[in-house]
């Protein structure tokens, strides 16, 4: 980065930095001391913890860091994506294990009826005893046990839209009572949603018939013959 | 001083701002731009590339350390077989699905090995969109020329030409697997303007394209039942002994050992390279992106395209420390959010491609223009209330959720305030070279996706990689299911190894780099 003197009128103030300050934190059940403020994730690499199972994207959207936390003398047990959550004093914290939740398997483009057909791939979707338990797990603050009751009434509309920020992370699996995995049938309603009750786009379909049709062949063919400063030329026509 | 007295000078300038148009620069102002603050034009940052096909070419010196590394592979390594597969598919993101899933639908066998989990990628993050040229307004051609001006017109056209083509009819594979483009009153796919581009030609899944795409293609592979091996990363590839590629060996991240496959044809599909963290830069890429297969197929006697040139995404976050180098997404910029220096001033067209936008951020910065944070860094506004300005309240919650989640995670409302953004590494424009069914020039060894190079030339445009993926994956896939049919499986020999050994220690390369890195060394050293 840039040296240059420092314009101390656009400097922000970061109360981490001016008064660097470390912060308690057990993690899986050993004590360690970390600096305030950086991410859960980081706080294990700085405690020397090599990571792979838990790290993915680092960028809040694969879910392969869903950790369960606790703050201090709270007794509710939390969830959180470690590259998207903070530590502070006093936090506990592990990462979550994989959890062995069942994928039902199917042939999207075949399915006849695919709101009825839920109920022989995940005949536990319609069990759900709306405990609400996955709404609390959801780091996304999606909520599940809607989106569960909505796939179940045939709304796969919704589903779709209220799962589009499901990270996959799991977290609403383990905890549900009645054996849902309620993202993997939000999935599927969203999945069926797409491919037999959304509308045909036209003008890509007719897209794709002109471009079979050989409709942009003589103009390939004149620019494929150009040389580079006319091609360049062609460049900077665009508007 | 405190942040929220900082940025009222964003709030006092909008009125002004709003009235002005920009220009883009001109072909000679870009230039001389780029050559000056571009970090592809550090040369201190590089250095020749001491052996092998590409000896002396001038890359990066992250770069040209990890190809002229170690293999972690002992010479006498049993090579016994573990699987036999007619296709192996090296990486679980966007390219390496949607080989996985062209091969298999071609009744090939397929092996998917990946380092994470499966989808765990950058393809993940894609939050932009794909671009697919399907207006009235627009057409394939008008595609390639854009894409050919955002390249420094060193893409190669053969290579581009299909990509633009089979924009379309993978767009239609894609909703056909019941991936939510999001579409226009009359039921056409919605399509929005991405910089650098003439036409509005990117398909959105609302700002989680790649998040759905994944999801999809995901759930189609485990339905598909592909054989799947996840946390086993490729370290190796196998040769016949007649310079064809045959098979790779994987580590197992569970238990460390080495697992041999012998495969009739392998796709590499590792994806890129921003954990090398070039020039110190943060990224915004997944934890497994290491060039691993660079690395691979350069030992193995393949071609390396344009792998001086690398793209900064503009807009990195810089502040809160916990998002340092994360995606601010190009979309803000798209819908009209401005980039404002300290002074309050618009100093760039928006619009204008990655490199120019990224080195005028730069030059801001250098210049004394920057705002700076206490642990060292610097970075410009990006005015994301405009937004809510122009278009109207929760306009911000509606068309980027995911970024108002990043941010609220930290008690920031960007509907309420400007961002702090700097340049961060995000994409690797170059890679192996590839023909037009995505070959290198190993015979049955395929580069997909973001490892292969040529097609972007010096600089990709945005929403192009997407399509890269779904184009050049599905040629893997097909090209490499099609030949496995009518070929037999290959001796497994590391001759090729013993040969870079050799090289390595008649070049004095030094052996202490083990390559390919896999993770970087993130976990703090007592
Ligand atoms: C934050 C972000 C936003 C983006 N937004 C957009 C956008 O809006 N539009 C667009 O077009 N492009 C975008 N891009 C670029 C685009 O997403 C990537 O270039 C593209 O997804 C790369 O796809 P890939 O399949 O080649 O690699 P990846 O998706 O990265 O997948 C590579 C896979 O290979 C695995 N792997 C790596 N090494 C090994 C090994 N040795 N053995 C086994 N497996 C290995 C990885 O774990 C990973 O699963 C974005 C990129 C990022 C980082
Ligand atoms: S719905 Fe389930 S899998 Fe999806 S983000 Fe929420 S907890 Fe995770
Ligand atoms: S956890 Fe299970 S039972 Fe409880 S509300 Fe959610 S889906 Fe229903
Ligand atoms: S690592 Fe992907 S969400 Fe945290």
């Amino acid at each position: 980065m840039a040296t240059q003197d420092i314009n101390t009128q656009s400097v922000i103030d970061q109360e981490e930095v001016l008064h660097p300050k470390m912060v308690t934190v057990e993690i899986a059940g050993k004590t360690y001391q970390v600096p305030e403020g950086i991410t859960v994730i980081k706080a294990l690499w700085y405690t020397g913890q090599e990571v792979i199972r838990g790290a993915g994207c680092l960028g809040g959207f694969c879910g392969a860091c869903a950790t369960y936390y606790r703050t201090k003398d709270d007794p509710k047990v939390r969830t959180c994506l470690a590259c998207q959550t903070a530590v502070q004093d006093g936090m506990s914290f592990s990462m979550v294990p994989p959890f062995p939740a069942r994928k039902a398997v199917y042939n999207m483009a075949e399915l006849q009826d695919p709101k009825q057909d839920l109920f022989n791939l995940y005949p536990e979707a319609p069990l759900c005893r709306n405990c609400n338990a996955c709404t609390e797990a959801c780091p996304q603050t999606i909520d599940v046990r809607e989106g569960v009751w909505r796939a179940v009434f045939g709304d796969f509309k919704t589903v779709s839209e209220m799962f589009m920020d499901c990270v996959m992370c799991g977290l609403c699996a383990p905890v549900c009572i009645a054996d849902i995995a309620p993202s993997l049938v939000a999935l599927y309603a969203s999945r069926a949603q797409g491919v037999h009750f959304t509308e045909k786009p036209e003008r890509l379909y007719q897209r794709i018939k002109e471009i079979e049709e050989g409709r942009y062949k003589t103009e390939w063919d004149r620019l494929l013959k150009m040389n580079e400063q006319q091609l360049k030329e062609a460049c900077a026509e665009l508007k | 001083m405190e942040i929220h007295q900082l940025q009222q000078i964003v709030h006092k300038t909008r009125d002004f701002r709003r009235t002005q148009t920009l220009p883009k620069y001109q072909p000679a102002e870009r230039d001389t731009l780029i050559k000056k603050y571009h970090p592809d034009f550090r040369e201190s940052a590089y250095r020749p590339i001491k052996f092998g096909l590409n000896e002396g070419e001038s890359t990066v010196r992250e770069l040209a350390a990890l190809l002229e590394g170690d293999s972690p592979i002992p010479a006498d390594l049993d090579l016994t077989p573990a699987y036999q597969t007619d296709v192996l598919v090296v990486g679980g993101g966007g390219a390496g699905c949607a080989a996985a899933l062209h091969a298999h639908a071609q009744g090939a066998t397929v092996l998917l090995a990946t380092k994470l989990r499966l989808a765990d990628s950058n393809t993940v993050m894609a939050q932009g969109g794909i671009q697919v040229a399907i207006t009235n307004e627009d057409s394939p051609i008008q595609h390639f020329l854009d894409t050919l001006k955002g390249g420094h017109m060193k893409n190669d056209h053969r290579l581009l030409k299909v990509m633009v083509e089979e924009g379309p009819s993978v767009a239609k594979w894609l909703l056909d697997l019941g991936v939510l483009f999001d579409r226009d009153a009359d039921g056409n796919l919605h399509v929005k303007k991405g910089g650098g581009s003439s036409k509005p030609r990117l398909l959105t899944c609302s700002d989680y394209t790649g998040l759905e795409i994944m999801r999809v293609l995901k759930d189609e592979v485990l339905n598909q039942k592909v054989q799947l091996l996840e946390f086993c990363a490729a370290v190796e590839l196998l040769s016949d002994g007649h310079g064809a590629c045959s098979g790779a060996v994987l580590r197992d991240l569970d238990n460390k050992r080495f697992v041999v496959v012998a495969a009739k044809t392998v796709i590499l599909a590792t994806g890129g390279i921003g954990r090398l963290h070039i020039q110190g830069f943060p990224t915004s890429n997944h934890y497994g992106a290491t060039g691993d297969g660079l690395a691979m197929a350069y030992r193995m006697g393949a071609k390396l395209l344009q792998v001086d040139t690398f793209q900064y995404h503009p807009s990195g976050a810089v502040y809160p420390e916990q998002l340092i180098g994360a995606l601010v997404t190009e979309g803000i910029r798209s819908e009209g959010g401005h980039l404002v220096n300290a002074k309050g001033e618009r100093f760039v067209n928006e619009l204008d491609t990655r490199d120019v936008v990224s080195s005028s951020i730069i030059r801001e910065c250098e210049e004394g223009r920057g705002i700076r944070t206490m642990s060292g860094r610097i970075g410009v506004w990006l005015d994301t209330p405009l937004l809510e300005v122009e278009q109207g309240p929760g306009t911000l919650e509606r068309h980027f959720p995911a970024m108002v989640r990043q941010y609220k995670r930290y008690a920031i409302d960007i509907a309420k305030d400007p961002v702090l953004i700097y340049p961060t590494l995000h994409y690797q424009n170059g890679g192996v070279q590839i023909d037009v069914n995505s070959e290198s020039n190993v015979k049955n060894l395929f580069v997909a996706g973001e490892a292969s190079g040529g097609l972007h030339g010096r600089n990709r445009l945005m929403g192009n990689s997407l399509l890269d993926l779904m184009v050049y994956g599905k040629r893997a896939g097909l090209t490499a299911a099609v030949r496995s049919k009518t070929m037999s499986h290959g001796a497994l020999t590391l001759e090729h190894l013993t040969r870079f050994r050799t090289e390595a220690r008649k070049h004095g390369a030094s052996s202490d780099m083990t390559s390919p890195m896999l993770f970087p060394a993130y976990a703090k050293k007592e």
